[in-house]
This record gives structure tokens, C-alpha cells and sequence, in this order.
């Protein structure tokens, strides 16, 4: 007890009044550093650092043996900007975004209509439908390989048995990137799924029961309710699908290698191979800056519904 | 009147609902045996001897399983040192995630400090640099470290999540105030207050974080590939390509390992999927 | 701990001054109720007590030694919120326990604590249970039992019967007063709920604006307000003031207000009159207004019927109106009647038209 009063009293000491009390604001803002401090250190090494270093890396022309580099400044963004392997790149990436977007979502749609219903046994279906979402892209990739595979194909024997010819999906250029956007779809269909359903669970079950009073049938319900009502969903799960598309590799990686004749050479695979393979850092990370721009576009569109959904949403 | 009407209403009504519903049923199951035929095949195949793989038309049933493939896989494969990596880097990748969201996100909820809107802004920021656009300086950052065929360089990089620190700073925003200040009565500091209630009222999306993390730990793919050769260290989506590529014409011995590094995360969608969901549906991206 | 006091406190939350030149001091063993509208800053002044807010200068005292930088939980106080503040996830049990456990308490001796603060409040069926399984007047019981727990020097309560329903709210302002008077500790209450102050504080803190009005013992406020702001704020429904002129009337000074004359008493008129102020404010509680036909006309515009007692609502000039307050065994006047008014000077207050202040 003495003690108490005794430390007390040293705080007792006379302070003028009026003064800024700097103590306990500083003492909690050290604290945050202390709190954000591991996650900064990360976010520096591991992001901004290696982002800012790859502006800089373009600025350097490797030799054909990868041993030195020259500066060039602008000449090797120029160079790959006109070059035709990236607009060809470029072009692949964007062939794979439109065969692989609107099919999924509209397939993820479809199959989030058809659980969002009250009947029994659906939690079954909804876990069948969203599996896909825990398989990995390599699991994925070495899948369809199989299924794919000319010959043992399950696909093929079925396009014969119905009097199609059978396609040397992964070997034929034209039909390399759809047979890689087909197991990019199947492999999406339970993120989707899920990103749709719990859309659709947030539309209120009265808009459905007034429109039903209304005279409304289940087609003009899905048009005048259900759609409209999911909008922002729906644009939420196209910007994430299509940044997934620009970011595709491993499908690629196993299923393709960006052959046959670079058409499924898509823009992070390129990367891969310039920089990884032909030892062209300057390229790869030029080809980077310009995957970055992309993407950063993609993610402003998708912050602004992020936002949306933390004001309204869950 | 209204009673001689009834049975006649209400019968037509009610057949129309079951035909309904066994119509809904059979679209479902439909759009589920579609959406497993993949995994369907890729079990038959691993069970399924080489020579009735290739035999035409396909054989879809298996009547001789052959187990003996999976330890064959497991063998030749080393698929059980990958799958023990593969655990130890996303279990690893999880705990630091969880830990630095946690501290990160308490900052950003519950401390006022200057600069803290500017530093939330950063934060987001770094979601908007794609791992694949910085791997040529990550590579040479690891490497500097003396970090290639390691764990520290599979986990190190991916230890802060932006992301998760996002989903609980949102949970950490619904626990009342006055909690706090009654914390603070209480004789509890912040980090008394961050661990005993906080963190145990944020539970739901401590889950949710978790779950993710791991899911996205476990399926990495382009940066295990990049930075490990070395059998000790590599993850099992790398050695799946490597057993895929070394055994190309042994269908089975390749699907048996598929069979192998896709269950333990099906196994926990299956254990989990609540969290999973609500991981995803807070606004994530599938890496 | 002895006295508690506020030297010289003002609060800023950017340009909005919460507390203003605030000073007070809060007796050992005292129950003390913060009294004011909602927003006039009586929160904020708690708050500063418990440091759970620094003042923007000034000192908060606790006896001799300033607290104002000794951190909340090192201040020897409890308190109970508006919200209850439960831990959600925690049993009952575990709630009561909390504040024990960073005190190094050992186990035994905090379980026999907690039983008895169960016991104190009638919580013992209920301590396995989630704050979330209980009802509202449990809810508070259990917050009180968390606040109890450790003994402290104070306690602080922040609207803590706000969200129980009027009934409960009866028995558990009783229940308070017993409980302030087993535990012998300083009590200081937060409230904008004048019958809530008047029934249990040993003296009530009147705020407005972030600044004290008036502090004394209840009976005091009600009789002697401080000025116009206390005098409507106490009492309900609230004192009539209206606009008033002095003059010579037959047994000493009278007030002109609208309608007629009204005595006033005559030590505070003749200080009124010493001020040489340009006009009056005059107040009157309606309980004090007699409907007996006396000097002041006012026409009858509504009666409201609360079952015990009926308000009559007089307006004595376009601009001006008075309530009466009638028992309800007394037959109220038609609407639209003309009828006097009477008022005895004792009962008449006078207040400062330019400050507002009480003349004596």
C-alpha cells in the first residue's frame, strides 16, 4: 500500500494545464508500427521492392547467354510492345479470357439457380458442385490431360460414337486453347458456383413473393428479379475470372507448354519462358509491366464492387 | 362452393409441384455426374490396370482394382515427401497469415495512429501486384538469400496477406466499442483485449482466413515450381508434373497420384466448406 | 480514494467542445448523478473519469494525486455501460470472472468472489450460461456482477437502466440505492433521466453544453434552480417562464406578465429590482398554478388526460402559455374557456432575463 502511494505520488507531479498529451498517442501509435510491422516488411520485399525492380529490369537488354546486360532505357519496352510474339501473346491471352469467362459464369449461373432451392439432399449438390474449388490447377491440368489424350480419350470415343471426328485436342493449334479453356472452365465452376449462390441468397425472398403476387412467372422472375439483383455479383465474378485468366499458367505449364505453335503462349507463360527458360530478363519483365498495367485496371473495377459489398453487402 | 372446390384445385397443384421437383432433381444430378466425370475417371483409371486404360471402346467400370498402383505411386513418386511439404509449407503459410492479419488488422480497427488511412491504401495496394509480374525479382531475392530448395523460401514471401488483413479488419469493425472500453476496465491492455476477445467474437472469419490461406498454400503451383529441383523440398502439385512427365504412359500410376494430391484438400473443402465459402464470397480471388 | 475531482477540464473531439471549464468534486462514498440532455457532454465527463478519454486540459484528481496520465485499468474503478458491454462469447460466470483474472487473483479465491457477487445479485442459477441466453434485466445484473467483482474504489454507470423496461427500471433503482449502501463506495451516474436523479442520488450534476449548471442535493435543484435551464429541465411537465415586467402592486412588488399580475416574493424582487434589469423572467411550476379564478386571464387550448393528474394547457398570449397541473379528481375546464390564474409568491421564481441566472 505504501509503495502504491508512493508511485503515485510521483505522477502527482504538477503539470501546467492546457498542454498537448503526447504520451499515450504515441505510445499507440508505436504499437500499431509494432502490429503493421511484419506485414510491411513482407509487403516491401516481397511486392513493391520486386514491383519497382521490374520497371527497372526493363530498362536492361540481356546478351543471348543471359551472363550481362546493357541499359537501353525505353528501347526494350518499345521493342516488345511492337514485338509480334507479344502482340501474339497478347492476343492468345485474351482468346483464352473470352472463351473461358462468359462460359463459366454463365454455366455457374446456371448451376446456382438450380441449387438455390429448398429441397432435400441439396447440401450434397451444392458441395458436388462447389468440389472443384479445392482442386488444384496441377490436379486439375493432369486430369484433363488424361481426358484429353487422344488415345484414350473418354471425349474423343464420344464424339465418334455420336459420328464426329476425334481431335488431337492438345496437339492441333486450333484446337489447343479451347481444350485448355475447357479445363480452365471446369476448374472455376465451383468458385463461381459459390460466388453466385451466395448472391442469390442475399436477394430478399420478398422481392421474389411480391413478384409472384404480381403475376409474375419463373422466366419474368429470373429477368426482372433475380438478374438485376445480381448484377454486382455477376460483374464482381467477371473482373475476378478474367484477372484469373491473365494469370493462368500451371494449366499451360502442364496441358500445352505453350504449344502447339505458341497459340496457347499466353502472357504469364511467356513471362516464364523469357525469363526462366531464354534467360531475356529485360523481356520478361517488360512483358511483367505490361501483365501489371492490365491487372491493376482489372483490380480498380473489382475494388469499386469490393467497396459495394462491404457498404450493402454481406 | 369453396369446399367442392378445393380437392379439385388443389390436386392439379400438387402433381405439378412433384413433377417439379423431379424435374429439378434430375437437372441436378445431370449438371453433378458431368461435373464428376473428371474425378470419376481419373479414380477409374488409377484403379485400372495399363492395359484396360487403352483398351476400346473405354472400359468406364472397374472390376479388378489394382491398389497395389498407390503405393507403386507413392514409390516411384516420392509423392509422400511432397504431400509432407506440402503440409509443412501451407500450414506454415497459414499460421504466419493468420497472425499477421490478426496483428495488422487490430491496428487498422482499434488503434489511432497517424498516416492510418495512407497505410490501409498501401495495404490494398499490394493486392494489386500479381505474383506473376514480380517473379523475376522475387527469384533473384530468394536466391540472394540463399533461400532455393527451401522452406523458408516457399513460406517467407507469402507470410502477409492484404487480403486476409481486409476480411478481419471487416470482423474486427462489428465488435462493439464498448467492449473495448470495458476491456480496458476490466485491467486488459490491447493485446489482452486483442487475444481474449477480440480474436475469440472474430472466430467465424479467423476460420474463413484460414481455410483460404491454406487452400491457396496447398495449390501453388508457378513459384514452388521456379524455386525448387531438389526432391527434399519440393510441394506435390510440382511433383505431380514431375511424376506425369517421367511416367507419361502410365496412366494409372499418374492417377493414382492425382487421386493422391487431390484428396487431403477435398477432404478438408468436404470438413470446412462453410469457411470456405465465406472466404471466398468476402471478395477473394482464386490464385 | 476519497474525493474525486475535476480541475479546470475541457475535452475537444476536433472543433466540438464536449466538456467545458469543468470542475467538480465527487465526496468519498458519495452517489453522485451526472444529470443532462442527451449530447450535453455528461458521457464524456464519466469517460474522463475512467480514463477511458484524456481531457484536453485540466486534471482529473483522485484525492491529492492527478490521474489524468494513469491508464484506465490502474485506476481502481469499475464500470457499468448503457450497452452492458458482455463479453458475448464468455459465460456469465467467465464475464464476472474477467476483471479477476490479469489480477493474479489465484483461482480459488476468485471462484469464492464470484459466487458471492452471484449471490448479491441473485445470478448463482445462471452462471453457465451465455450473455445472449439471457433476458434484459439479467443482462444488467450480470454487468453490475462484473463491476462488484473486484471491489473497486468507484463505481461508474453510464445510463445502465436505459434499456430495461419501465417497470424493471422501478426495481432496480431501488435496487441500486441498497447496493450503493452495503458497498460504501463512490458512485458516480450517468442519466438523462430526471426521476432516475431525483429518486437516488445523494446530489445531482445538472450539464448542458458541455458545461456544469448546477450541483446540490435533489430537493435543492427542484426548489432552487440556478437558472432558466435547470428550472425546465427538473420537474416535469417543466416550469412555466415567461417574459415579465415589475411594478408597484398592492402588497409590494408584482410581476406584469401576459394576462395579469402575479406577486413575487419580496427579498428577490427587491434584489431584481436593485439590478435595475430592462424586464423579468418569472417562472412557475405548473403544480403551483391554481385554477381558482384569480388575476391572471388565459384562455383553456388543451387538456391531456394522463389518468392520475390532467395538464391544462393555457395560452395567456399569442405568444406566451402556461400548463396547470389538476388531480384528476378536480373537473377540468372546457377548451376554449376563459379562466384566472393563480400564484403565491413563494412559489414564483425569478431568473436574470439577459444571463438567465436565479435572483434571491
Amino acid at each position: 500500500m505504501d509503495d502504491m502511494s508512493a508511485t503515485e505520488v510521483t505522477i502527482a507531479l504538477p503539470k501546467p494545464a492546457g498542454r498537448w498529451r503526447a504520451r499515450p498517442r504515441l505510445k499507440e501509435a508505436a504499437f500499431a508500427l509494432v502490429l503493421l510491422g511484419p506485414s510491411m516488411a513482407l509487403f516491401s520485399t516481397f511486392a513493391f521492392y520486386p514491383l519497382v525492380k521490374t520497371f527497372y529490369l526493363g530498362f536492361f537488354r540481356s546478351d543471348p547467354f543471359g551472363l550481362s546486360s546493357n541499359y537501353v532505357g525505353f528501347d526494350q519496352y518499345l521493342d516488345v510492345l511492337q514485338s509480334n510474339e507479344f502482340h501474339r501473346s497478347l492476343i492468345t491471352t485474351g482468346l483464352f479470357a473470352l472463351f473461358t469467362v462468359p462460359t463459366g459464369l454463365v454455366l455457374g449461373l446456371g448451376l446456382a439457380l438450380l441449387a438455390h432451392q429448398k429441397l432435400r439432399g441439396m447440401v450434397v449438390y451444392r458441395t458436388i458442385f462447389s468440389s472443384t474449388v479445392a482442386t488444384s490447377v496441377a490436379v486439375a491440368s493432369v486430369m484433363w490431360l488424361t481426358l484429353l489424350n487422344p488415345s484414350l480419350g473418354v471425349i474423343n470415343y464420344g464424339l465418334e460414337e455420336s459420328g464426329f471426328e476425334a481431335v488431337n485436342w492438345l496437339g492441333d493449334p486450333d484446337w489447343a486453347l479451347p481444350a485448355v479453356s475447357l479445363t480452365t472452365i471446369w476448374l472455376n465452376l465451383g468458385f463461381t458456383f459459390i460466388v453466385i449462390l451466395a448472391g442469390l441468397q442475399t436477394i430478399p425472398e420478398e422481392l421474389h413473393e411480391s413478384a409472384k403476387i404480381d403475376g409474375a412467372g419463373a422466366v419474368s422472375r429470373l429477368f426482372n428479379v433475380t438478374l438485376p439483383m445480381l448484377s454486382p455479383t455477376l460483374l464482381f465474378a467477371v473482373v475476378v475470372l478474367t484477372i484469373n485468366a491473365f494469370q493462368s499458367f500451371g494449366q499451360i505449364d502442364i496441358l500445352t507448354q505453350g504449344g502447339p505453335l505458341d497459340r496457347t503462349n499466353v502472357l504469364v507463360y511467356s513471362i516464364y519462358t523469357e525469363g526462366f527458360r531464354n534467360f531475356n530478363e529485360g523481356v520478361a519483365a517488360a512483358q511483367g509491366v505490361a501483365l501489371f498495367l492490365i491487372v491493376l485496371v482489372l483490380t480498380l473495377i473489382q475494388f469499386r464492387f469490393l467497396e459495394r459489398r462491404v457498404f450493402y453487402g454481406n | 362452393m369453396a369446399t367442392s372446390a378445393r380437392p379439385v384445385r388443389k390436386r392439379p397443384l400438387r402433381i405439378r409441384r412433384v413433377l417439379g421437383e423431379a424435374a429439378q432433381y434430375a437437372a441436378l444430378t445431370i449438371a453433378a455426374a458431368i461435373i464428376l466425370t473428371p474425378i470419376y475417371i481419373t479414380v477409374v483409371y488409377s484403379l485400372q490396370p495399363v492395359e484396360e486404360i487403352f483398351s476400346y471402346p473405354p472400359n468406364l467400370l472397374v472390376t479388378d482394382p489394382q491398389w497395389d498402383t498407390y503405393k507403386r505411386a507413392f514409390e516411384t513418386g516420392s509423392l509422400g515427401r511432397y504431400l509432407i511439404n506440402s503440409f509443412i509449407v501451407a500450414t506454415a503459410i497459414t499460421i504466419g497469415q493468420v497472425i499477421t492479419s490478426v496483428l495488422a488488422a487490430y491496428a487498422f480497427a482499434f488503434l489511432r495512429f497517424p498516416f492510418r488511412n495512407l497505410l490501409f491504401v498501401v495495404f490494398l495496394a499490394s493486392l494489386m501486384v500479381p505474383w506473376e509480374v514480380t517473379i523475376i525479382p522475387n527469384y533473384q531475392t530468394i536466391s540472394t538469400f540463399g533461400w532455393l530448395d527451401s522452406y523458408q523460401g516457399l513460406i517467407v514471401p507469402f507470410l502477409a496477406t492484404a487480403f486476409g488483413t481486409f476480411l478481419l479488419r471487416q470482423a474486427f469493425l462489428t465488435v462493439p466499442r464498448d467492449l473495448r472500453d470495458a476491456a480496458a476496465m476490466d485491467g486488459y491492455g490491447h493485446i489482452g483485449f486483442m487475444l481474449q476477445v477480440v480474436v475469440p467474437l472474430s472466430r467465424a472469419a479467423v476460420g474463413a482466413l484460414a481455410v483460404f490461406s491454406f487452400l491457396l498454400a496447398w495449390n501453388q503451383y508457378l513459384w514452388p515450381l521456379l524455386i525448387t529441383n531438389d526432391d527434399d523440398y519440393r510441394t506435390v502439385q510440382i511433383g505431380l508434373k514431375a511424376l506425369v512427365s517421367s511416367n507419361i504412359d502410365e496412366f494409372n500410376l499418374v492417377m493414382a497420384g492425382t487421386v493422391i494430391a487431390a484428396a487431403p484438400i477435398l477432404a478438408l473443402l468436404i470438413l470446412f466448406q462453410k469457411q470456405l465459402i465465406r472466404g471466398l464470397t468476402s471478395g477473394a480471388i482464386k490464385g | 480514494m476519497s474525493r474525486i475531482a475535476f480541475r479546470d477540464v475541457t475535452k475537444r473531439f476536433g472543433d466540438v467542445v464536449a466538456v467545458r471549464d469543468f470542475n467538480l468534486e465527487i465526496e468519498d462514498q458519495e452517489f453522485l448523478v451526472l444529470l443532462g440532455p442527451s449530447g450535453c457532454g455528461k458521457s464524456t465527463a464519466l469517460r474522463l473519469v475512467a480514463g477511458l478519454e484524456e481531457p484536453t486540459s485540466g486534471e482529473i484528481m483522485f484525492g491529492d494525486v492527478a490521474v489524468t496520465d494513469v491508464e484506465a485499468k490502474n485506476r481502481d474503478i469499475a464500470m457499468v455501460f448503457q450497452s452492458y458491454a458482455l463479453y458475448p462469447h464468455m459465460t456469465v460466470r467467465r464475464n464476472i470472472e474477467f476483471p479477476l483474472r490479469t489480477r493474479k487473483i489465484p483461482r480459488a479465491e476468485r471462484v469464492r468472489l464470484v459466487a458471492e457477487a452471484a449471490r448479491w445479485l441473485g445470478l448463482e442459477e445462471l452462471l453457465e450460461r451465455r450473455p445472449s441466453e439471457l433476458s434484459g434485466g439479467q443482462r444488467q445484473r450480470v454487468a453490475l456482477g462484473r463491476a462488484i467483482v473486484r471491489r473497486p474504489q468507484a463505481f461508474l454507470m453510464d445510463e445502465p437502466l436505459s434499456n430495461l423496461d419501465a417497470k424493471l427500471r422501478v426495481k432496480t433503482r431501488a435496487e441500486l440505492v441498497e447496493l450503493h449502501r452495503q458497498l460504501s463506495r463512490t458512485f458516480v451516474y450517468v442519466t438523462h433521466d430526471q426521476v432516475e436523479a431525483m429518486t437516488m442520488a445523494d446530489r445531482i450534476a445538472i450539464m448542458n453544453e458541455g458545461a456544469l449548471q448546477q450541483i446540490g442535493p435533489p430537493q435543492q435543484v427542484y426548489e432552487r434552480p440556478a437558472n432558466t435551464f435547470v428550472a425546465q429541465f427538473i420537474g416535469s411537465p417543466p416550469m412555466n417562464v415567461v417574459r415579465a415586467t415589475v411594478a408597484h402592486g398592492g402588497d409590494g412588488l408584482v410581476a406584469n406578465v401576459p394576462g395579469g399580475t402575479i406577486p413575487l416574493p419580496p427579498a428577490a424582487a427587491a434584489a431584481a429590482a436593485a439590478m435595475n434589469l430592462d424586464g423579468l423572467l418569472v417562472g412557475v411550476r405548473p403544480e403551483h398554478l391554481l385554477l381558482d379564478g384569480g388575476p391572471v386571464k388565459a384562455t383553456v387550448r388543451l387538456v391531456e388526460s394522463l389518468g392520475h393528474e390532467r395538464h391544462v394547457i393555457c395560452d395567456l398570449s399569442p405568444e406566451e402559455f402556461a400548463i396547470v397541473r389538476l388531480p384528476a379528481d378536480v373537473p377540468p375546464p372546457a377548451k376554449g374557456e376563459t379562466v384566472g390564474l393563480t400564484a403565491t409568491a413563494e412559489h414564483v421564481h425569478l431568473f436574470d432575463p439577459n444571463t438567465t441566472l436565479r435572483i434571491d
